[in-house]
């Protein structure tokens, strides 16, 4: 059998059957606009570009996925030029112009993740190469991230990453074709010590429930090293398998065990879970070692702090964004958002948002969907209005660069969404770091010979 | 040639065959063309019709078998760390290594038949994947999965080859895998795979499987030892699901735990029973079943439910798209169970008996010419 | 130490407490028809989301839209009004904060009609069918229930709160008269287990002390003499198939403040509850409670920071490595009676 050329290549076969498939490796080359007339994996040929939406609707993180889809489907409507346009004229400086992405009219497709690695990297498998996604976005956990991010360097598709907060997806498992808006677990480290040492003071026992993956054990890192910079001792650190429902075994041994701490490393499900049994143990009534035992979280969105009620109140932990924010850019994406659904966006519908304008920027900036030159667009790319003040997205690890929020749970709630208060905003040069620290390679940025 | 293999066997393999390699084109018109899922329908063949091998010759339901096509995944992703992105030694090894862990689990588990046979293999499972998600993590990556990274050693392949830039991708004796060579690489194996079970049936230890199946007690009157032919039989099985694990990782080199979990061991047993337990081909049809309804029917959405009843009046179809959107889309397991259930009560023996008795319903002349025992296979599982 | 172990007992005799009861249901039935019913944790699911109906229907609310005022992303601000305590005032307020065992009245007839409708509508065709086919029609049912329950009640967990009472945790070393705020464990826990060892023994009493019982137990021993001696134990069975339903039904009621409830959660508790049952022996109503206590004071103290120092992965394997080694030392279980299911 003669050896076919891949990519577009393939999608042709298919339309053409038997003769494509026996066929010889002459492919008609299809030019893409400029000068850059190389086949790259998935080239729009037609007036529709497709995105493709990896998204946990059943799972541990189904409520965030849920939102994540409801924001893309703002942000494509807003690319579109449909409703009333969102963040497009707050981003600055911008190449966004209301009409599509380079005057393609913008579509998607989605798949259902169900919270699992494998089945995210199948669901984007399917969506590049049946689908023709031109980019891949979503995501709700970081095994899923890594995964997909993996993958898509595999095949030359650029992934925009949605909720993955481990230091790894830009530190080491980070990749050329992998791009993270939201913020790490060292930033929430960083950002939240201060505020810690400030409530609790410096003489504290910490002891850590960590969700056993990737995302967990980085978020277990950082926050320890922060809190043992402040002088906290760390009693234990225990791993609880993702997606565990019933905590009670994890959480009889905290109450004797001389801590006054306790660190739920958890996110989503697992969070809403863990945090309301730890109070239905007692464990915000208790005394220990002469202090008032408290719980902290150290990334927490209004959508977990909304499921866990009542016991989310006064706890501390981090967030990328809140929609209480007052720059205009949160401001016209809250009224964006709940004007079409009824309810503010969390942050990871933020961060979906924000990194499918970002992608279409990008390409407009670049003037064509070649994925190397649209890497090369967001590289070192510096901009502001999205509702994080000014922000970079670093070329050495693709990770974006901005403030983060201290919040706490809100005491007195005026409404069902109104769960979170935002206690401080740390500014980016205080949550910089050295790239250089997780280690990791991007790899090249040559779009892969196959697709 | 008779000696060998009867004729019905030889055109059974050669159309096989045939719809095998064609499958890029006969599937194109129903939008499965594509080779990513035609990967999947002669990888989870494979698996159907291994895990075949153990329940529909010996009656020994197995509740664990995706525990062996998990390890297959693992052993055959670090034979493309540690040694070479070449399939063929992953391929091994993911065989081997499965191999032995199913000799391991099915010499405990076979002490027992029936319910508790079945108990036991889930436990096997369970332990497998509870451990493969948490404690095994420096092996299995956890929750994030096994993965390549720029740093694997691959021995063999440095020691040959100058590294290109970037993740390297499965080869086959330095040929690229991936779509479409990778799918005529899967089927060639499903072929293969197809071939022995084939060979495997109607051999003289197939009889005694068969014979294990109806009556055990007598079996063991007649003075034979079962035991290590059933074993046998569940190390030929394990075997097979490592084959196919091996080469979901050849695919796709990304392995998570998940593959592991006992409701994976139920997709098998669901994909044998609906195709026909016991038969050759229905196993493969089992599983083409679904994995075609899973990745087809589930993207199936409202817009498309709108165009596809819109003869009706404006208000039935808008009732209908209602009422079908239930059991398409995200809903398509509902359907998969209600078929499920409903062929194991009314049609025991799957697809391949309503192709059967649909067939006897056109030749009523050679209906009573056909041995009673053959007009309806009913899986009798040893207890 | 010893306000360790014991809370970590406490623990393990709340996690058993579920486990006995779940596995309670599945013996009833397996013992009574001899039928292995993959669909028990369906019934469980079923159950929950029962007390999740009778909780949206306590909860109905009129909601209005104030054009006056603007919901901070600019819309008008809906007021809602709760429909129960607008009829029933104080009433209706006190049947909302304890929806959970309230709902625990609808849940009885409902599980029983599920239970019975299932028995003669379907598993009385599989009496005479190998036990695999059992298996793989209720694996078939559990599987239609549970996307059923998905497509009405959507994929995501729905939490249950507890009645505000009931929350919190009871300092049960203070009850003792020991030091306080060093033995504490969390009020409805405690009231699930108390919950739980009522049920069992009602079913025991009911098993034990009534003619019905003395029937269903003759019956379990010896069916074909029971139905020689005129007597009709099919209908008898039937409503033993209904009676384990709502055992099922009513641990799931009570569960959901623990675990809120979802479409899988039946699926995730099948596989523990089966189990149970093998490790008490197959058709032991003490064994299937002995066991159930036993496997969750096991995972409780194997899921202790010192025991995983020793083995570690011990607390995700040790209900199954007890399963495996009963199964292969001892198969017809701690309780089973010999010769049943022995092979």
């Amino acid at each position: 059998m003669t050896k076919i050329s891949r990519g577009l290549t393939r999608r042709k076969v298919l339309q053409t059957g038997m003769a494509g498939i026996i066929g010889t490796g002459v492919a008609p080359l299809v030019f893409s606009k400029g000068a850059w007339a190389q086949e790259f994996c998935n080239n729009p040929t037609g007036d529709t570009v497709t995105l493709g939406l990896n998204l946990p609707l059943t799972g541990t993180y189904a409520e965030e996925g849920a939102d994540e889809q409801k924001a893309y489907e703002l942000a494509i409507a807003h690319l579109n030029g449909e409703g009333d346009g969102g963040l497009i004229a707050v981003l600055a400086p911008t190449a966004l112009k209301g009409n599509g992405i380079l005057g393609k009219k913008v579509g998607y497709v989605s798949s259902d993740s169900q919270t699992k690695s494998d089945v995210a990297r199948a669901g984007a498998t399917r969506m590049i190469e049946r689908d023709g996604a031109i980019m891949i976005t979503g995501g709700s956990s970081s095994g899923e991230a890594i995964a997909v991010q993996g993958l898509c360097q595999e095949m030359g598709v650029i992934f925009m990453a949605g909720l993955t907060h481990s230091n790894d997806t830009t530190g080491k498992d980070k990749k050329r074709y992998g791009f993270r808006h939201f913020f790490n677990a060292y930033q929430s480290g960083v950002a939240l010590g201060p505020i810690l040492g400030e409530q609790y003071g410096t003489d504290r026992r910490a002891y850590h429930l960590t969700a056993d993956y990737t995302w967990g054990w980085t978020q277990e890192e950082s926050i320890k090293n922060a809190t043992e910079a402040l002088g906290w001792e760390t009693v234990a650190a225990v791993r609880t398998p993702l997606g565990t429902t019933d905590y009670s075994q994890y959480l009889t041994p905290v109450l004797n065990s001389g801590a006054d701490v306790l660190i739920l490393n958890h996110y989503g499900l697992d969070m809403v879970n863990s945090l309301t049994q730890a109070v239905q143990f007692g464990m915000r009534d208790r005394q220990a070692n002469g202090k008032d035992f408290q719980i902290v979280t150290p990334l927490i969105s209004e959508l977990m702090a909304k499921g866990a009620g009542e016991s989310v109140k006064g706890i501390y932990g981090t967030s990328n964004w809140h929609w209480n924010l007052q720059d205009p850019g949160s401001i016209a994406f809250t009224k964006s958002f709940g004007a079409a659904y009824g309810s503010p966006p969390s942050q990871a519908a933020h961060t979906a948002y924000v990194q499918t304008l970002l992608y279409a920027d990008a390409v407009e900036r670049a003037g064509t969907f070649y994925p190397p030159e649209v890497i090369k667009a967001l590289e070192g790319h510096e901009f502001e209005g999205m509702g994080n003040g000014p922000t970079l997205y670093r070329a050495e690890d693709h990770q974006c660069i901005k403030s983060v929020l201290v919040v706490q749970g809100n005491e007195s709630p005026t409404s069902e969404f109104d769960v979170l208060n935002v206690v401080k905003e740390v500014d980016r040069e205080t949550v910089t770091y050295d790239p250089a620290i997780f280690g990791g390679e991007l790899g090249p940025a040559e779009p892969a010979p196959v697709c | 040639m008779s000696t060998f293999m009867s004729r019905n066997d030889l055109l059974l393999l050669i159309g096989f065959t045939i719809a095998v390699l064609t499958m890029p084109l006969w599937l194109a018109p129903f939008g499965a063309g594509y080779p990513d899922l035609l990967n999947r329908f002669a990888i989870f063949a494979i698996f159907a019709i291994g895990f075949n091998i153990l329940f529909g010759l010996t009656g020994y339901l197995s509740f664990g078998h995706a525990a062996f096509f998990g390890v297959g995944s693992y052993a055959a992703v670090w034979s493309f760390k540690l040694l070479s992105m070449d399939a063929l030694p992953a391929l091994l090894f993911a065989v081997v290594i499965s191999a032995l862990f199913a000799l391991l689990i099915g010499f405990l588990s076979l002490r027992r038949s029936g319910i508790y046979f079945s108990i036991l293999t889930l436990a096997f499972a369970q332990m497998s994947y509870n451990l493969a998600y948490s404690v095994l993590t420096p092996i299995t990556n956890g929750e994030t999965g096994l993965q390549l990274t720029l740093r694997d050693p691959r021995v063999l392949d440095n020691a040959l080859f100058e590294a290109g830039p970037g993740l390297p991708s499965p080869t086959l004796l330095g040929m690229p895998l991936q779509g479409f060579e990778a799918f005529y690489f899967c089927a060639a194996l499903l072929i293969v795979a197809f071939f022995l079970a084939q060979r495997i049936s109607g051999s003289p230890f197939g009889m005694m499987l068969k014979g294990i199946k109806s009556n055990q007690t007598r079996m063991h009157y007649t003075g034979f030892n079962t035991r290590p032919y059933t074993l046998a039989a569940f190390v030929i099985s394990g075997m097979y699901a490592g084959l196919a694990g091996g080469m979901l990782a050849i695919v796709d080199p990304l392995v998570g735990a998940e593959r592991m979990q006992w409701t994976a061991s139920g997709e098998v047993v669901l994909m044998t029973i609906l195709g026909g337990a016991g038969t050759l081909l229905g196993p493969v049809i089992g599983a083409w079943l679904i994995k075609y309804f899973e990745n087809i029917f589930s993207a199936i959405n409202d817009v498309i439910l709108a165009r596809f009843w819109s003869f009706l009046p404006d208000g039935v179809s808008d009732a209908m798209v209602q009422i079908t959107s239930k059991f398409v889309g995200d809903g398509w397991f509902l359907t998969l169970g209600l078929v499920f259930v409903l062929i194991v009560i009314f049609l025991p023996g799957g697809v391949m008996e309503g192709v059967r008795r649909i067939a006897d319903q056109f030749r009523p002349s050679r209906r009573s010419g056909r041995p009673a025992n053959q007009a309806r296979p009913h899986p009798r599982p040893a207890e | 130490m010893f306000d360790v172990i014991f809370l970590q007992f406490l623990n393990g005799l709340d996690k058993g407490a579920a486990y006995a009861l779940i596995a309670l249901g599945l013996t009833l039935v397996f013992g009574t028809l001899g039928v292995v019913n993959f669909a028990h944790g369906a019934l469980f699911m079923l159950g929950a989301f029962c007390a999740v109906a009778m909780r949206m229907l306590l909860t109905l609310e009129t909601v209005t839209l104030d054009p006056e005022k603007l919901s901070p992303w600019g819309t008008p601000l809906e007021v809602r009004e709760p429909l129960m305590q607008a009829w029933l005032g104080d009433f209706g307020a006190v049947l909302v904060n304890y929806s959970v065992p309230v709902s625990l009245l609808l849940t009885i007839p409902i599980m029983l009609l599920v239970g019975i409708a299932l028995e003669r509508g379907i598993i009385k065709h599989f009496y005479k069918r190998p036990h695999a086919e059992q298996i793989l029609v209720t694996f078939g049912l559990a599987i239609v229930a549970q996307e059923v329950i998905k497509s009405i009640f959507g994929p995501n967990p729905l939490p249950q709160p507890m009645p505000v009472e009931l929350r919190g945790a009871a300092d049960i070393g203070a009850w003792l008269g020991m030091q306080a705020n060093v033995i504490t464990y969390p009020l409805w826990r405690l009231i699930y287990f108390l919950f739980s060892a009522i049920l069992i023994g009602g079913v025991f009493a009911f098993l034990q002390f009534t003619t019905f019982g003395m029937v269903v137990r003759a019956g379990m021993a010896d069916r074909e003499t029971v139905g020689l001696l005129g007597i009709n134990i099919d209908r008898r069975f039937t409503i033993m198939f209904g009676l384990a339903a709502v055992v099922a039904g009513m641990a799931g009621v009570m569960y959901t403040p623990i675990l809120p409830p979802n479409y899988h959660m039946g699926m995730d508790f099948l596989v523990l509850s089966f189990v149970v049952v093998v490790v008490g022996g197959m058709g032991s109503l003490p064994g299937a409670v002995a066991a159930g206590f036993l496997l969750g004071i096991l995972q409780s103290f194997a899921s202790m920071n010192e025991i995983k120092a020793i083995i570690p992965g011990i607390d995700q394997i040790i209900i199954y490595l007890v399963a495996v080694l009963i199964l292969l030392v001892r198969p017809r279980g701690l309780m089973g009676r010999r010769g049943v299911m022995e092979a």
